[in-house]
């Protein structure tokens, strides 16, 4: 009798922890999907009626596809960026000294824990002076500073758990320390790499502070400036934004199903041995 | 190792450090400088003179921005409290074997991966005043009896701080679950032998050998809910009557809608130095407790 | 101090089977080894005792009585894990003392129970201490120290000496046989160390692949196995295993090969034309100059082990290993004579024990 309250105690639990969760991103999205009478209605119709008129809405008249376009190019880009230098960085942080190691990994971290303000003006002046406001490029750049500290961070937890054994047996071999680099580690470290990357694409893509300051024309903004910008001409577009938001979220959704697991080790590997 | 395998490695870490030097250092450092300049974006005929500290002594008697001051700190500590008891919660569960374990991580994963812009029009969707689910919720039908929340001060703060709650505790809930993780399971087994019920092993074990992650946990929140910008931009848009006028998002306003870089650059150095502060402050702390806590 | 009954344990863990119908009977008092190689089921089957896993089938009884629906916490069992398992964050003091804080007993009486212990074990210096400060041979003390001071009806041990280096692991299997015979006990110890449980054990439970093997004192495992897996797996060097047949010679048994043949007692005669293994152990194996009745044997190899030498020699396709006293000479190639009782082989067939 007590195992039973005991399960039942915790799938209670279990269950409030769902809906806590989910519930509000669904009652929000499935707006999407239906009618402009059921949006704004009392008492709330819960399940949509299918319809698609305000993807058509979005995509016609509020432009969108190329938030859309704009925000895979600038995230995507800044991704491959951060862990192309990423990777590098986390692998000699991983051999160096760990007394050396830990005082630049910390000054890296450090980067990361700035307010957003303090170094968006100076940038801001930066990218005007060489005329790189709303470019993809004065997005891009920002945005591999802004995800290298935890790529970085990430990688050297990575490259530290791979044994050295595998490069020197590589160096024995008559490879050189770079050869070894190339050969061995780069191929080894897929897991590490996607890691980062996800988590890297994923603050990239939601980032909205300096896509705000950075891209002002609207040719160039990102999603997140799209949706938070979101105008109608009486009232507030949900329905638009519903469906804008649905389609933002869609890949991330993705990739949590996919990778929770990455994702997870990932972030808490980070915590513990931090 | 060699003189020249320290050379390699160091040479790798060269553009890293450059592209954080230019993007970070550097513009920090600039910050600085032109927090002592009188400097105002789309007039420059006015030049950007220097003024040493006139700004920030108008900072220190600006009404504005001590209520900003203000705001911003019952939001760090309210959030910060949930989300970290909400987390701890929601950590203590996904550590537990049970079958759609996956699943409900799964769950508690999207609110982390969404853009804060979208959860934050999710909750202005939802405490709409006369359309949303929350007060449905509460007052059922009656419309009349509807909270407009977002246009009083202080159900204002508290959406917002709900909204930032909703968002961000899953992420408290991974830095926590990987402080649950560490601990072996025989430690477990030996006190259920040991005859410690449920609630006893928690207190016993659990959350002694938790408090290092819970102290970064408590870290990372505090500095990144000093950083709120999102939420307050898109939800309230600082109102009303400044209720919501978060730190970073009056900075927004001072320094890019009205132009004042100077001033808006003192504002940033402001909140640097008590982020800073803040970090140096726990570094300090959790550096001793994870020395005493380490298995 | 209580008696426990294991009746028909079986418990799988998805396709694996890890324990099949095991029955066990231990006395009060009485300690009782778990030997087998690692995968065998035994440290699964402890925690089955301890309550800390339910079995799929089968029946754990203390002193007579059914526990299956009993807590660990009210089995009133204690158990040394073989990571010991102690609690990081504690004292010494403190964990010694957790087990008794949890039952409810006052801080003095607490204080009292630990301080006596700590004396026992030698401990009594390290009671501020905290486990990372501990040496292994420390930490394992603490570990048995918190077992013993709840004074249990029942000890479990997992392994707890092998994580101990080689030298300090026979002191404290010394000090621990002579543990049980001051507390008396009712003791079940898993191991895969077959010195260990030769040496500590009332009764030995050679397990294999979820199954015990034979559940005997020692003495009988080591002279009487039940099957060739007991036989090999105890003894070193291992006991010398023969594939061949019986047959009638001269109205009595012989096993014989294609390398050679032998006398055999004890085998019931209708084995005769049976395909059998014969066992012997090397120790039983002498070598004999100048009598008749002997096997000529080829030696092939010597190792030396300081105390004494083991021949590894070679009749026709059989090899065989035999010992030899330290000062014995050989040579590789020599051909030796070998001389064996009939009364110390043991006689196989379809692995179990027939003579």
């Amino acid at each position: 009798m007590r195992i039973f309250l005991k399960k039942l105690g915790f799938f209670l639990c279990i269950t409030l922890a769902a809906i806590f969760s989910l519930a509000p991103f669904l009652l929000f999205v499935s707006s999407a999907f239906k009618t402009q009478t059921q949006v704004t209605a009392i008492p709330p119709q819960w399940l949509p009626a299918g319809s698609l008129e305000f993807f058509h809405s979005a995509i016609a008249r509020h432009g969108i596809l190329q938030y859309l376009m704009n925000s895979t190019i600038v995230a995507g880009t800044a991704t491959l960026v951060t862990i192309s230098l990423g990777t590098l960085t986390g692998y000699a942080l991983a051999r160096l000294p760990r007394r050396l190691a830990q005082m630049i990994l910390m000054g890296i971290l450090a980067c990361a824990m700035f307010p957003q303000i303090a170094i968006a003006g100076p940038i801001w002046r930066f990218l005007r002076f060489m005329g790189w406001l709303n470019t993809y490029q004065g997005l891009i750049l920002p945005y591999a500073a802004l995800t290298l500290p935890l790529a970085v961070w990430i990688l050297s937890l990575f490259f530290r758990e791979m044994p050295e054994e595998l490069e020197s047996a590589a160096r024995v071999d008559g490879c050189t320390r770079l050869g070894a680099l190339m050969r061995v580690i780069l191929p080894l470290s897929a897991p590490g790499v996607f890691t980062a990357a996800i988590l890297s694409f994923i603050y990239a893509w939601n980032e909205f502070f300096l896509a705000l300051l950075i891209m002002t024309d609207p040719l160039k903004q990102t999603m997140p400036v799209g949706i938070a910008l979101f105008q109608g001409e009486h009232t507030i577009p949900w329905g638009e934004i519903a469906a804008a938001s649905f389609i933002t979220t869609a890949p991330l959704v993705l990739m949590v199903l996919l990778f929770q697991r990455r994702i997870v080790t990932g972030l808490s590997a980070g915590a513990i041995k931090g | 190792m060699t003189r020249k395998d320290q050379s390699f490695f160091l040479t790798l870490l060269v553009p890293v450090i450059l592209v954080l030097l230019l993007f970070i250092a550097a513009p920090i450092g600039q910050s600085i400088f032109l927090s002592f300049h009188r400097i105002i974006i789309g007039l420059p005929q006015l030049k950007t003179p220097f003024v040493g500290l006139d700004n920030y002594q108008q900072l220190l008697t600006d009404p504005v921005a001590r209520h900003s001051f203000w705001i911003t700190i019952i939001f760090v500590a309210t959030t910060t409290f949930f989300e970290l008891l909400i987390g701890l919660f929601l950590a203590l569960m996904i550590h537990h074997h049970f079958p759609g374990r996956g699943a409900l991580r799964a769950c508690v994963l999207i609110p982390w991966a969404i853009p804060t812009v979208v959860a934050a029009q999710m909750w202005r969707f939802l405490l709409n005043d006369a359309y949303g689910m929350v007060n449905y919720a509460v007052f059922g039908s009656e419309t009349s009896h509807y909270i407009p929340w977002l246009a009083q001060p202080a159900t204002a703060l508290v959406a917002i701080i709900i909204a930032d709650i909703w968002k961000t505790s899953s992420f408290a809930a991974l830095l926590i679950l990987a402080g649950l993780q560490v601990i072996p399971e025989e430690i477990y087994q030996a006190a259920k032998v040991d005859g410690a019920v449920v609630w006893r092993r928690f207190w016993h074990i659990t959350w002694p050998l938790i408090r290092p992650a819970l102290l970064v946990a408590l870290l990372f929140r505090t500095i990144d809910a000093f950083r709120v910008f999102d939420i307050a931009f898109v939800m309230t848009q600082g109102g009303p009557a400044d209720a919501t006028n978060v730190l970073q998002l009056y900075g927004y306003k001072k320094m890019f809608v009205e132009g004042w870089m100077g001033y808006g650059s003192t504002l940033s150095v402001c909140i640097f130095i008590m982020v800073l502060g803040l970090a140096i402050i726990y570094v300090r702390m959790v550096g001793r407790r994870l020395l005493e806590a380490s298995v | 101090m209580a008696s426990l009954r294991l009746k028909g344990i079986s418990k799988r863990f998805g396709d694996v089977v890890a324990l099949s119908q095991v029955d066990l009977y231990v006395e009060e008092g009485e300690f009782c080894v778990l030997l087998g190689p690692s995968g065998c089921g035994k440290s699964t089957l402890l925690q089955i005792v301890a309550g800390l896993t339910p079995q799929d089938e089968g029946s754990v009884l203390v002193d007579g009585q059914p526990v299956d629906q009993l807590t660990p916490r009210d089995r009133d069992v204690a158990m040394v894990f073989q990571s010991y398992a102690l609690y990081p964050h504690m004292t010494v003091a403190q964990n010694l003392g957790f087990g008794l804080r949890m039952r409810g007993m006052t801080k003095n009486t607490i204080k009292k129970r630990v301080s006596e212990m700590a004396s026992l074990l030698g401990i009594q210096d390290l009671l501020n201490r905290r486990p990372k400060e501990l040496s292994g041979g420390q930490r394992q003390r603490v570990a048995m120290g918190r077992a013993l001071v709840r004074r249990p009806k029942l000890f479990l041990l997992d392994e707890p000496l092998s994580n101990l280096d080689a030298r300090l692991r026979v002191n404290v299997r010394l000090e621990l046989k002579k543990l049980h015979e001051q507390i008396q006990g009712t003791i079940l110890y898993v191991t895969h160390d077959q010195v260990e449980a030769m040496t500590l054990g009332d009764k030995v439970v050679v397990m294999k692949e979820g199954r015990g093997c034979q559940i005997d004192p020692p003495e009988t495992i080591y002279e009487r196995p039940a099957d060739t897996f007991v036989a090999t797996f105890i003894g070193s060097p291992a006991m010398n295993l023969f594939k061949g047949k019986l047959a009638q010679s001269k109205g009595h048994l012989i096993f014989f090969n294609k390398n050679f043949s032998l006398n055999v007692v004890n085998v019931p005669s209708h084995l005769e034309g049976a395909d059998v293994e014969m066992g012997i152990r090397p120790e039983d194996i002498r070598v004999d100059h100048g009598r008749e009745k002997t096997l000529g044997a080829k030696v092939e190899m010597i190792s030396y082990v300081g105390a004494e030498k083991y021949i590894h020699a070679r009749i026709g396709t059989t090899s065989l290993t035999l010992r030899a006293a330290r000062e014995a000479f050989f040579q590789a190639g020599e051909m030796i004579s070998l001389v064996i009782d009939p009364s110390k082989l043991h006689i196989f067939q379809k692995g179990k024990r027939v003579g």
